[in-house]
């Protein structure tokens, strides 16, 4: 495959993380580095194991196909591979290939001489699922408090769970996290739509720059955080709604066993209107 | 703003903010936390507890020291006492040891003077002597026609008394705040924060409705598409009353019951929701024909707020455990209190 014109200036050897030069070239237009090896080993063992899985269920039905982890008597230890042991073994791949991908991402990074934005921002991704799969069920004493991998199997759980403590919306990490996203997506839409609109002028206009772009934004809303400042703001608020996501799930149950609506007695039991 | 009043308001803030966060934090747990798995692996029908609070209800549920048995030789108690109604078939051993016992679980520290005029045994000028022999009544019937809620494990006076003359956990017809009606009304009982409902917003007296009357708890469409299912979410919100009540009645989360992916389907609910269907019944039938017929006897400081009787819930036995007194059960050793006790000539 050809290269892009400016492409070789960036295919430069070195500045790996570990192993000096050892898988440090391209093939085709991809790099290859040692963590693209890792994801690419225990992204195969980890789909032949939920194939594996997937052969020991009832049947192929793709929406019923589940892995499930082990029983919760198993506490911290390895269960038998029939019986939550394969879902320990594709969590581990999984946890291998998205550190990895994590770590290949920071490489590249390193030869573009770029910052580290790109793989802490996918890192904050894999944080939340490692909290659900590894944090929490550390923090409650088994592993059978992860969630199992199957289309509908995982949301069953993740009904389950939320109903374990009778009403999640009124989890304050919950909250946040709800806010988050849907600020995110607010942000999403407003620049979106400016972008869009900018790119595709009217027949016989010419394409509206950053000025344009402001001065629509400050006669609209009053402000405009600006070309660079967009993408800030959506970086934080993006990062902040997978943050607060693992939050919200790793304070139900290591630190809250009940109810949420019961955990708002500190607000009702304030000594200014207790 | 000048930087007095600048300063005023950043320290206010960071003292304010200061002192909410830490009213917050006290608030949570800590792990070790305890696990019930109730289901499949991996489906989240789970109970989560803190073995610290669960210590505590242990310590609460341990039962007073039993009376030895005492075999049904001798005259029968309605022989040798007068106006015995319930268990004149008991002999007098037995029926003085089943009086012992009702001081120890109802009225340890009043004693029998409590319930009886002690120059006059026979006597029935005290309320609480009319309550007390409904209440024998009452007991009998849990213990013999609600098999499906309370099992082989049944009930004793001490069950819901603990100790205390009056149950702890017992409830009233409740008027609420005042509040507009009609066209105005905004209030529909709800956003109260009330114990009743677990603290959440939903109406507070979900007792009335469906522990006392007998309103459709069911409120889920059996159809995809609308088809005149007559339930709006008022009714809704009340259910959802209900359920957080037995929630924390037994100390419980909504997958003790059900699975929420369908929370009306039978074929998807654990045992347990069969069990708690039959002591919904079960409290609706003692509320109206034993806690309600009782309205003229009591005084009225015994009485609601709209003087009305006072009535049982899930709590008042359950007591935030999910087996009251975690199954432990006394009832083997009270014959007579598993059924109505047949008068002395067919006792022979």
């Amino acid at each position: 495959m050809a290269m892009l014109s400016f492409e070789a200036k960036y295919r430069v050897r070195g500045g790996t993380l570990v192993g000096g030069d050892l898988f440090d070239f391209w093939m085709g237009p991809f790099y290859v580095g040692f963590f693209g090896v890792t994801t690419v080993f225990f992204t195969l063992l980890g789909t032949a194991l939920i194939l594996y899985g997937a052969a020991l269920g009832h049947d192929w039905n793709l929406w019923r196909i589940s892995i499930a982890p082990p029983d919760l008597s198993y506490g911290l230890g390895i269960a038998p591979l029939k019986a939550g042991g394969l879902w320990q073994a594709i969590t581990f791949c999984a946890i291998g290939a998205f550190v990895s991908w994590a770590l290949r991402q920071a490489e590249i990074s390193r030869k573009l001489g770029m910052q580290y934005h790109i793989p802490i921002a996918y890192g904050v991704a894999v944080f939340a699922y490692v909290t659900l799969v590894v944090i929490r069920p550390i923090l409650m004493g088994a592993w059978g408090y992860g969630f199992p991998y199957g289309i509908m199997s995982h949301l069953d759980w993740v009904s389950n769970t939320g109903y374990q403590y009778l009403h999640f919306h009124y989890n304050p990490a919950h909250m946040l996290a709800v806010t988050f996203f849907f600020t995110t997506v607010l942000a999403l839409g407003l620049h979106g739509s400016l972008i869009l609109s900018a790119a595709n002028p009217g027949k016989g206009e010419v394409v509206k720059g950053p000025e344009h772009e402001n001065t629509f934004f400050r006669d609209f809303i009053g402000y405009s955080i600006g070309t660079l400042g967009i993408h800030r703001l959506g970086l934080f608020l993006a990062l902040s709604a997978a943050f607060w996501s693992a939050v919200c799930i790793v304070i139900s149950g290591p630190f809250w066993t009940r109810g949420w609506p019961e955990w708002w007695g500190w607000w009702l039991n304030l000594p200014i209107w207790k | 703003m000048t930087w007095g009043i600048r300063f005023s308001l950043g320290t206010l803030a960071v003292v304010g903010g200061t002192l909410l966060t830490i009213a917050m934090i006290n608030g949570f747990e800590h792990p070790p936390v305890q696990t019930a798995q109730g289901g499949y692996r991996g489906t989240g029908m789970d109970e989560n507890y803190n073995p610290r609070t669960l210590a505590a209800l242990h310590a609460a549920s341990k039962l007073p020291g039993v009376l030895p048995q005492l075999p049904a030789t001798g005259p029968a108690a309605s022989a040798v006492y007068k106006n015995v109604h319930v268990l004149g078939g008991l002999s007098v051993g037995q029926f003085t040891r089943l009086m012992a016992s009702i001081t120890t679980w109802v009225a340890p520290k009043q004693g029998c003077a409590y319930c009886h005029n002690t120059k006059n045994m026979a006597d029935d000028g005290l309320y609480t002597k009319i309550v007390a022999r409904r209440m024998l009544q009452m007991v009998q019937h849990i213990n013999g026609d609600w098999k499906q809620h309370v099992a082989t494990t049944g009930v004793t006076c001490y069950t819901c008394h603990r100790g205390q003359p009056v149950p702890s956990q017992i409830w009233f017809n409740e008027p609420g705040p005042e509040h507009a009606h009609g066209m105005a009304e905004a209030f529909f009982g709800k956003n109260q924060a009330a114990g009743s409902v677990n603290d959440s917003s939903l109406p507070y007296d979900p007792f009335t409705p469906y522990l006392e009357h007998s309103t459709n708890i069911r409120v889920q469409s059996t159809t995809a598409l609308p088809a005149g299912n007559p339930q709006n979410i008022k009714d809704t919100e009340a259910t959802y009353g209900l359920m957080m009540h037995l929630s924390r009645a037994l100390g419980v989360n909504c997958t003790f019951c059900h699975s929420s992916r369908d929370f009306s389907d039978w074929s998807q609910s654990t045992p347990q929701r069969v069990t708690a269907w039959y002591g919904i019944r079960m409290v609706r039938d003692l509320n109206n024909d034993y806690l309600n017929k009782l309205h003229d006897v009591f005084p009225a400081n015994r009485l609601g707020p709209l003087g009305d009787a006072p009535k049982i819930n899930c709590a008042t036995c359950h007591q935030g455990v999910y087996k009251p007194l975690f199954g432990a059960s006394q009832l083997a050793g009270f014959p007579e209190l598993q059924g109505p006790v047949p008068p002395a000539a067919a006792a022979q």
